[in-house]
């Protein structure tokens, strides 16, 4: 894909699938490491042996509508490409916890790309908490849903002024990550 | 319209899989080597013009129905994705011109593009 956040987005759904209501997304950008490293775990249902094996074989599918899934096939093929991998490890009725790297500096690495409309989508999408982190080199930006959904004591994300709020929060923590650099 | 099994002659394009699958005929040619972006562009029955060769490249010839996959560069599929191939049924063709060679070429054959 044209950027990063896509797979990131498409994993997050995969942890929404699996009835996580808890996901931990960190993202850590060492340009001196030329290191881009991103993980996320949940508390979904987790996956058998045979499915663990089986989950990035393209013509491997949960879904019943079509025989083919390449959400995580593509992930993967994206970080080879840039001397990276997509590793899953899973317990069942524990979680999945999903490790993507790629290499910093690779001229084929996709940017990031969008974040802040990544998270929003995600965060109006449903009632899963979210912790995230994202770091880049000495700076870092992190929030915890679970703890912006008690000070808003009720309102949901999707209240206009909420969402208004929540996209200019994390735009700012966002863009603080990269200017003046 | 235009069959596989003419293009493969007039290109000289080596068949690696599903030669029974080459009197189909070839709605129209698509080139990227962004799955992602074929995903959501190619049409049914288009030729696909691209110098991956991981074996993703069938499962999304086979999710969008195409016609086949030109592989460009002398790029060798590995046997997982040509015994996926076979299986599947998507005709691999092997060439060692460049993507933009083949594009041209198949252009001035009358493939179309796909505008969308």
């Amino acid at each position: 894909m044209r950027e990063l956040s896509l797979h990131i987005l498409d994993a997050l759904q995969n942890s929404l699938e699996a009835g996580a209501d808890r996901i931990e997304l960190v993202i850590e950008e060492d340009p001196i490491a030329d290191r881009l490293h991103i993980t996320i775990r949940d508390n979904g249902r987790g996956m058998s042996t045979e499915q663990l094996a089986r989950a990035f074989d393209p013509f491997y599918t949960t879904r019943k509508t079509r025989h083919v899934g390449l959400g995580l096939p593509l992930f993967k093929a994206a970080a080879q490409r840039c001397n990276g991998d997509v590793t899953l490890a899973s317990q069942e009725g524990k979680g999945t916890t999903l490790e993507a790297t790629f290499q910093y500096s690779h001229i084929d690495r996709a940017p990031l790309g969008d974040m802040t409309r990544t998270l929003l989508a995600f965060l109006l999408g449903g009632k899963c908490d979210l912790s995230y982190r994202h770091r880049v080199g000495e700076r870092e930006f992190s929030f915890d849903t679970a703890e912006i959904r008690a000070a808003l004591g009720g309102l949901p994300f999707s209240h206009p002024e909420v969402r208004r709020w929540l996209e200019a929060f994390i735009a700012e923590g966002e863009k603080a990550l990269i200017v003046n650099r | 319209m235009m069959t596989l099994e003419t293009i493969v002659r007039e290109l000289a394009l080596e068949v690696r899989t599903a030669p029974g699958k080459l009197g189909r005929e070839v709605t129209g040619g698509y080139a990227s080597d962004l799955l992602s972006c074929v995903m959501a562009k190619a049409q049914p029955g288009n030729l696909w013009v691209t110098l991956q060769s991981h074996p993703n490249i069938v499962a999304v010839a086979s999710l969008l129905n195409l016609a086949g996959i030109v592989v460009t560069e002398g790029a060798t599929p590995d046997s997982a994705t040509l015994s996926k191939a076979e299986e599947e049924g998507i005709p691999i063709l092997t060439t060692p011109l460049t993507t933009y060679t083949v594009v041209g070429r198949l252009f001035a054959l009358g493939i179309p593009g796909v505008e969308r």
